[in-house]
């Protein structure tokens, strides 16, 4: 008798550590890559498990390998058909002469189309880890939507706990009745009629007698009918049904606005994009529903879609008011304030066309204020201009003209950002803002 | 027990496997494999795990448990790719060579699969591992399990302590020398759990008796007073280096200069890892060969006695033959030659010339041919060869002519394979002894030794690869296997590769002149 061990349920996960240890021994090549996808592919798609090629830095394991184009070898292979000693074969892949690539070449081929999955959690790790964000909003902004079990009518599958006894005794009590299932009252009646009966010890062949046969075959079809029609059944059990159900949340839409004229290059379209990336996160955490409008614009404004927004520039002048006019249009137009939770992020260089600014400032005092939960304006700096703005009041009309605005706005942020470090302060205050905002609303 | 149980009943029904099933056939098998066949096994302990699991098991060398290294999870990484995208299939089931011998059987397999896979680990490969020369001499299978929970343990100890990229570091390292990190020729000590705790305790012990804080306050000029009494010593020790050394991993754990005691012993448990599987890797034809063989006999006895049924006959030796199939090379399917075919031919075949020889078998195996005792005949085989020298000796030219084989000169230069000798008659010996060879792990991997160290002066390292065959080493891959070697020795090591048959030399490389 051999010693059999059940392992089927021992954890099986023995090899995640081993795995997390690996990614982060290719932690480099995976952030350029994730980043790399995030960069080129849409904002909603950060939030979703990737799929890398397999990271080849820093994870090769080198050892002492034969040289395979030098040499002389000997091989033996089975399934000779036509050839004689002497026979003169040609290599295949004669054009690689040289060699080299036949082992360099198998093991390039397994990592090439070698695709493995990233989790959403790990993406997350990657992406955030440059952005210095503090743990505890990187916690909260990978939590998943919170969902709540609420009864759900009934059902036949479930845990003992969740038996619901009123409904089981009800199926059970019908069951009994159409089935019949003798009473035990009855089942006593016959039993004490039996036992009068036998007290008088009747003999055979006389009627009382007969009587007590009959009577007792009676008993025993009633004990018999009580045994097959049983008292609970397991189909009469039920159990509470329980649904989970998302938390009630609002919707919410979030507009990113942009300009796109030729100051703006790449470096700062990445910068915006980043910022725009972790407001859609954070967003995404508390609302259910989420619209994003792109609205870009130059001398005039468009809304356009992501595609667009970030991949193609315009020629044009700088007219920031046109793209606040857009997006209260679009407002009033679609997302009723009453419904929708309105985001705004604003990315610039600070550019605007003279005089411009103060129309910018008198629409968002007067009108689009009113509708935001939260205006964000970045400016996107040089990293040689961040040094000499940073601490001063003074900056391009755009920037002077904006203070105003933040001065009367308590859900009015502003800041200048050159590096991707300088984008999560933008959050503090709108995370820390949160409980008293949720008071005095 | 079920010896007089009626002999026409069969095991079990249908597909699904119960541990009552389980242990009827386990009996059946039992019987046949000790009783007829006269196998020898260590006590079994069969395993029932899932597929993820097996896939654990995989990517730790199929070791119940090993230490944490990021290797093992891009391991895992592959083949985790490679089951989903359905590119490989699992295997039924793994072995360990260890005392009791440890099975794994995989949930899904059906129970004739699961009868199969008893009769070709359990007896098969167990029966091969306790009578195996090579495995008696190098590996202690009571002892490994114990070791391997010891090496975990070392090593998750060193990694609080020492933090895991010091840990990670020398693993790196170590791992790359894993090659040439065996004895092939010395036999190695035997190891054992206590003793090796002792050991560890014992150095830690040294270590804190000498350490004096005083040491660090002599003013340096002092110690370098001692030169002579450091050369004499020096001297001494290189002497007793005992050079050449064929296991770097051993060397430098010996010998390095840098390292920390736990260093070194995780050095050796590295080298005990690889020490322990270079006997597998040495056996793969006989030791699959043996366990085809085994369960594919068994099981026609089970047959015969009414045990099982013929629809799962039928299901094992649809799997028997997928398992033994060897495509002919210029099938698509075609990757090398397959262990278990050749190793299942010869077994058979092995078999055949005991019962039935020919005039040409017992020409060439007078030994053995037509003594009618095949059993014997195998078992004498299994225990006493490794590959090489087992295709050596009993590869016939029947098989050979079955199995079409033919022998290929490739010469790296040319733009032309040869065909050197085919299956005839003035071609057997040679197919035979260049198959034979192309089996010997000795002549196929590098043969790197330690030759010399310059104590005194700069203490350089000197390795030296002996090529045979002008097969020199990759250069990118070397390149960064001597950094690792730098890494575990503290200062610059050299390689110089040296032809085997002429003695010149054919590269020299030096970490000194590596630029990073």
């Amino acid at each position: 008798m051999p010693n059999f061990i059940d392992r089927r349920l021992n954890p099986k996960d023995k090899s995640l550590n081993n795995r997390q240890r690996f990614l982060r021994r290719a932690r480099a090549e995976l952030k350029r890559v994730v980043h790399q996808q995030i960069k080129s592919g849409k904002i909603v798609d950060v939030d979703v498990g990737h799929s890398v090629p397999f990271p080849v830095d820093g994870t090769s394991e080198p050892n002492f390998q034969p040289d395979r184009s030098s040499g002389r070898r000997e091989h033996v292979l089975p399934g000779n058909k036509e050839f004689i000693s002497g026979d003169r074969l040609p290599k295949p892949g004669q054009g690689g002469g040289t060699g080299a690539g036949k082992g360099a070449a198998a093991e390039g081929e397994m990592e090439d189309d070698f695709q493995f999955v990233l989790s959403r959690e790990e993406v997350l790790d990657l992406f955030f880890e440059d952005l210095e964000l503090p743990d505890m909003i990187k916690s909260s902004l990978k939590e998943a939507v919170a969902f709540k079990p609420r009864r759900a009518g009934f059902t036949i599958a479930g845990s003992p706990t969740n038996i619901n006894v009123g409904r089981t005794m009800r199926n059970s009590f019908g069951r009994r009745i159409a089935l019949r299932r003798p009473k035990l009252a009855e089942v006593d009646a016959l039993a004490a009629e039996i036992a009068r009966l036998e007290a008088k010890h009747a003999k055979p062949g006389t009627p009382a007698y007969e009587r007590l046969a009959a009577l007792r075959r009676e008993l025993d079809i009633l004990v018999r009918r009580r045994k097959v029609v049983a008292y609970i059944d397991p189909v009469d059990i039920r159990f509470n049904r329980f649904e989970p159900q998302p938390l009630p949340n609002a919707n919410a839409v979030m507009f990113c606005l942009m300009d796109v004229s030729g100051s703006m290059g790449e470096r700062e379209k990445d910068l915006a994009k980043r910022f725009f990336v972790l407001l859609h996160l954070f967003l995404k955490r508390r609302y259910d529903r989420i619209d994003i409008v792109f609205i870009r614009h130059t001398h005039q404004a468009h809304e356009v879609d992501e595609e667009t927004f970030f991949g193609s520039t315009q020629s044009g002048g700088t007219v920031v008011s046109t793209a606040l006019e857009e997006m209260q249009r679009i407002i009033l137009d679609r997302y009723p304030s009453r419904d929708w939770n309105i985001y705004a992020a604003q990315a610039s260089d600070g550019d605007n066309l003279s005089g411009d600014s103060e129309h910018c400032v008198s629409l968002l005092n007067n009108d689009i204020m009113k509708l935001c939960q939260y205006y964000a304006y970045v400016e996107i700096l040089d990293e040689r201009e961040s040094a000499i703005f940073r601490s001063t009041d003074n900056g391009t009309s755009l920037w002077r003209s904006y203070r105003q605005v933040g001065e009367n706005w308590r859900n009015f942020q502003m800041t200048r950002i050159a590096k991707p470090g300088d984008i999560y302060p933008v959050f503090r205050q709108l995370f820390a803002k949160q409980p008293t905002s949720a008071r005095n609303g | 027990m079920s010896k007089s149980a009626g002999a026409s009943e069969l095991l079990f029904r249908g597909s699904d496997w119960s541990f009552d099933t389980l242990s009827r056939t386990y009996d059946a098998i039992k019987e046949i494999a000790i009783g007829d066949l006269g196998l020898d096994v260590y006590p079994n302990q069969l395993e029932i795990i899932s597929s993820e699991q097996m896939l654990d098991a995989y990517s730790s060398n199929g070791m119940p448990l090993i230490y944490q290294h990021w290797s093992f999870g891009k391991h895992f990484v592959y083949e985790d790719y490679l089951y989903r995208k359905g590119r490989r299939g699992l295997a039924y089931e793994i072995v360990i060579n260890s005392n009791p011998c440890i099975a794994y059987l995989m949930e899904e397999n059906t129970m004739a699969l699961q009868a199969l896979v008893i009769a070709h680990a359990s007896f098969g490969h167990n029966h091969f591992f306790k009578n195996n020369y090579l495995f008696k001499q190098w590996t202690d299978a009571s002892a490994i399990l114990d070791y391997m929970e010891f090496a975990k343990g070392y090593i998750t100890r060193c990694e609080e302590r020492h933090g895991l990229a010091a840990v990670e570091s020398i693993l790196d390292a170590a791992h790359t020398l894993m090659d040439q990190a065996v004895f092939r020729y010395r036999r190695p000590p035997r190891i054992s759990s206590a003793k090796e705790q002792e050991r560890v305790r014992e150095r830690l012990e040294y270590e804190e008796r000498i350490f004096s804080d005083l040491w660090r306050t002599l003013p340096l000029p002092k110690q370098s007073e001692g030169s002579t009494e450091a050369e004499l010593e020096a001297q001494e020790r290189k002497k007793a280096l005992n050079l050449p050394e064929e296991n770097l991993l051993y060397f430098l754990e010996k010998t390095s200069l840098i390292l920390e005691p736990w260093e070194r012993e995780i050095l050796r448990i590295v080298r005990i890892v690889a020490q322990y599987f270079y006997p597998q890797r040495q056996t793969k034809v006989m030791n699959e060969g043996c366990a085809t063989f085994v369960h594919y006999t068994i099981m026609n006895k089970l047959f015969d006695q009414g045990k099982i049924s013929e629809g799962h006959l039928l299901e094992m030796l649809h799997s028997h033959s997928n398992v033994v199939f060897q495509p002919g090379f210029d099938d698509p399917r075609y990757s090398g030659l397959n262990p278990y075919a050749i190793g299942f031919a010869m077994m058979q075949d092995i078999e055949r010339i005991c019962m039935q020889p020919t005039a040409e078998d017992r020409d060439w195996f007078p030994e053995f041919a037509g003594n009618g005792d095949w059993r014997g005949t195998l078992i004498d085989a299994w225990a006493n060869h490794r590959d090489e020298s087992f295709l050596l000796q009993y590869l016939s030219p029947a098989l050979i002519r079955k199995m079409r084989l033919f022998a290929l000169d490739d010469e790296a230069k040319e733009n032309h394979y040869k065909v050197s000798s085919i299956h005839n008659e003035r071609g057997y010996e040679k197919v035979r002894s260049t198959l034979s060879k192309s089996y010997d792990i000795g002549m196929n991997q590098p043969n790197i030794q330690v030759v010399d160290v310059d104590l005194l002066g700069n203490r350089h390292l000197r390795l030296q690869h002996t090529a045979r065959d002008g097969i020199v080493l990759n250069e990118s891959t070397r390149d960064a296997t001597l950094r690792h070697v730098r890494r575990l020795w503290g200062y610059d090591v050299s390689l110089v590769g040296v032809d085997a048959s002429s003695g010149n030399v054919l590269y020299e490389v030096s970490t000194d002149k590596f630029t990073d």
